[in-house]
């Protein structure tokens, strides 16, 4: 029997199709349906001039926009060959780590409700209320920031930000201890996670599948280590990894991230030098292409520019992290219960923005 | 003085009144009639009834509330908060507002069946609180297996929900059925066994006889311990709550076995779900915290304090533990909790046959 979950789902997290074949409650075969979301993105933006992209990069994903913007504006700098001042790159990566906290947060919320606790969300959304106050004071938005800029950021870090930041971050890491007791000490979330998902480390490799969920594969990459961007490499951290390769593993890697995230965060503020926050960039990009890739929340992010001399790209191209695990998904499924498909899918982090873009 | 003997006061008040008028106007024959033995007791125990129903309305709508209020505690947040004192009247602003929603039949649903099964859910649901003592002056009736009685009734439900689930034609519906009649294999047993200790106790399945017995001695909660935990755990799959609500488990199944179920029936359904956690709580307090048993305030209030304390845990299971996979259930059921169950047998027995109760 086959049973649509979706496109209108509580467990489909936005608006994606999952044909899950049954024989009784085990899962016999899945197969993703996308597209519901398809806005033309990359089609958009031939028609617009390079900054007026930026905002519309925000709108790739709800859930951490930062990142796109910031990848966005990273691939031009590329193509254009702007090199980017030093204070910028470290309040980049500050921005990108506190966003990248607030994506997670949101994550753990959406699987606390996947797997039947709403208190679990309310708390997440609680704690994520503080890190898109602190992304509010420094660029004036809670959602699509609109904040990286061509060769720089918009504005400078607002006064006293350190201060309140690490007061958040040492606040925050109280709360993760909270959570930890709330999930890790159920036995029952143990149950539903563990052994559930399971995705082989050489299946994650050879689906392309990247980020969190490769991590909790017990596959030791990461892009900010690998290929590192902005100043990732000048600063003092680790890859969060866990040998498992089920839901209860990516769960862990993600809380874990969080913990690198405020380390990071405060590592940047260590380092964080004086001097410009953005230099003037070219208007029109050059006859050639470029790319740059980042490590989004959810996986590898990947843009693709070709210039064509004028001031608008010839061709955007864009690599969701989440269109790539979707393909990923039949085999995490098969076998496990439809009860599992919340717990399985919760754990990849779906965000239809991005993988229909 | 206890409920039929004041109801029936009351009916023969009401009677002798209708009489008189009815004598006045010439029809003397009605009046013979209604002045009959027979229709006096008909009448007042349709005036028990109603009464019993309208508490049982009461403390659903009170245990509403109360799982709002302090959910929204639990989750950090302040429950509803508008309507009347302290949000009380929320509920029943929702329930009219279920009365004015569409009335939606599937196309291809088996209309007798879709129709009459929530009427056996919500029938049974009051006809549990029949057997449910206030007190040993306030009840409905005093069956001599009252005990067995109620769980008889219990049973019925998700017999309800097979066929409802069947016959709204839908495939989350048909799963949430199905699984209504797995979970009923895997707690019912251990359930019943767990109560077996405290009829051994005891000496009776009579409910009033129980809690006498528990004023002699001490409340079974005590010699009883090990199968009033068994007795909780079931007691949550057997009134369908969280971490133990799998045919109506939102995340995976929609709203399982009532997804096709709007308006009204929805509304009555819900209902339903709160009397049967009434009755689930009150048995807990009638078998293991000694019933309307207590100090200082009449008995009545005792009860209900205890009920509500009861259903307490229920909310805060709700508002900390995940949901269950059905095997799990399956698992926890056979291989823990019916061990357990024959354990706490054997305590029964070891403890009545040394004479200590």
């Amino acid at each position: 029997m086959w049973i649509n979950m979706g496109p209108q789902h509580p467990m489909t997290h936005g608006l994606w199709n999952l044909r899950v074949k049954v024989d009784g409650e085990t899962i016999v075969d899945a197969e993703p349906v996308i597209g519901y979301l398809h806005r033309g993105w990359e089609k958009l933006t031939e028609n617009r001039v390079y900054p007026q992209i930026i905002p519309m990069s925000d709108r790739l994903c709800y859930g951490s926009s930062m990142t796109w913007s910031h990848l966005y504006c990273l691939t031009i700098e590329n193509l254009m060959g702007v090199q980017v001042p030093e204070r910028a790159e470290y309040i980049r990566v500050i921005v990108l780590e506190l966003q990248r906290i607030a994506s997670h947060l949101m994550w753990l919320a959406a699987y606390g409700t996947d797997l039947g606790l709403l208190t679990a969300f309310v708390y997440c959304m609680r704690e994520r209320e503080l890190f898109l106050d602190l992304l509010q004071g420094v660029t004036g938005a809670r959602m699509t920031y609109n904040y990286p800029r061509i060769g720089g950021v918009r504005n400078d870090l607002p006064p006293d930000f350190e201060r309140d930041c690490l007061r958040v971050l040492d606040y925050f890491e109280k709360k993760i201890d909270e959570y930890e007791e709330i999930f890790d000490g159920s036995d029952i979330f143990l149950m539903r996670t563990q052994d559930v998902g399971i995705l082989k480390p050489s299946d994650g490799v050879n689906l392309g599948v990247t980020g969190p969920a490769l991590r909790g594969s017990d596959v030791k990459i990461d892009l900010r280590k690998h290929d590192p961007y902005s100043v990732y490499d000048e600063l003092d951290w680790s890859i969060c990894t866990h040998p498992d390769c089920d839901c209860y593993a990516r769960y862990r890697v993600r809380m874990d991230e969080m913990r690198m995230s405020c380390h990071i965060v405060r590592e940047a503020f260590k380092k964080l030098p004086p001097g410009p926050f953005r230099v003037k960039a070219p208007r029109n990009g050059p006859r050639k292409t470029a790319f740059a890739r980042v490590e989004d929340p959810r996986g590898e992010a990947l843009m693709y520019v070709v210039g064509d001399g004028t001031d608008r790209p010839y061709r955007l191209k864009v690599r969701s992290p989440i269109f790539v695990i979707v393909s990923a998904v039949p085999v995490m499924l098969r076998g496990y219960k439809v009860a599992d498909v919340p717990s399985i899918m919760g754990s990849v982090d779906m965000c239809l923005g991005e993988t229909d873009r | 003085m206890d409920l039929y003997q004041f109801t029936e006061g009351i009916v023969t008040w009401l009677v002798n009144i209708v009489n008189w008028v009815l004598n006045w106007i010439g029809l003397h024959g009605l009046a013979n009639w209604l002045g009959g033995a027979d229709v006096v007791k008909f009448l007042t125990l349709l005036g028990e009834s109603v009464v019993l129903l309208l508490i049982g309305f009461i403390v659903a709508i009170t245990m509403i509330w109360q799982e709002r209020k302090t959910l929204g505690r639990l989750m950090d947040r302040r429950g509803a908060m508008v309507v009347g004192p302290a949000g009380y009247f929320q509920n029943i602003a929702d329930g009219l507002k279920t009365l004015l929603k569409e009335y939606i039949v599937p196309d291809k649903a088996d209309r007798t069946v879709y129709d009459w099964a929530p009427v056996i859910m919500i029938g049974s649901s009051i006809l549990l609180l029949v057997a449910i003592p206030l007190s040993d002056r306030f009840y409905m009736s005093n069956l001599d297996a009252g005990l067995l009685f109620i769980f008889a009734v219990f049973s019925i439900t998700p017999f309800a929900i097979l066929l409802g689930g069947w016959a709204s034609n839908n495939k989350y519906t048909l799963i949430g059925g199905m699984r209504s009649a797995a979970q009923l294999i895997s707690y019912e047993i251990p359930l019943l066994l767990s109560l077996v200790g405290v009829v051994l106790l005891a000496g009776s399945l009579n409910i009033a006889d129980i809690v006498n017995a528990q004023s002699d001695s001490t409340w079974f909660i005590i010699p009883q311990f090990i199968g009033f935990i068994v007795f909780m755990i079931t007691i949550v799959a057997e009134v369908e709550r969280i971490p133990f609500d799998l045919p109506e488990a939102e995340a995976e199944l929609v709203e399982g076995w009532w997804t096709e179920y709007g308006g009204m029936r929805f509304g009555l359904l819900m209902l339903a779900e709160y009397f049967r956690g009434y009755a689930g709580a009150a048995v807990a307090v009638l078998l293991f915290f000694g019933g309307w048993n207590g100090p200082f305030l009449p008995a009545e209030i005792w009860f209900m304090l205890k009920v509500f304390i009861v259903f307490f845990v229920f909310i805060w299971l709700r508002g900390s533990l995940t949901r269950v996979r059905i095997d799990q259930v399956l698992n926890i059921g056979w291989k823990r909790l019916l061990p357990l169950a024959m354990v706490n047998l054997v305590i029964a027995v070891a403890v009545k046959t040394l004479g200590w109760f």
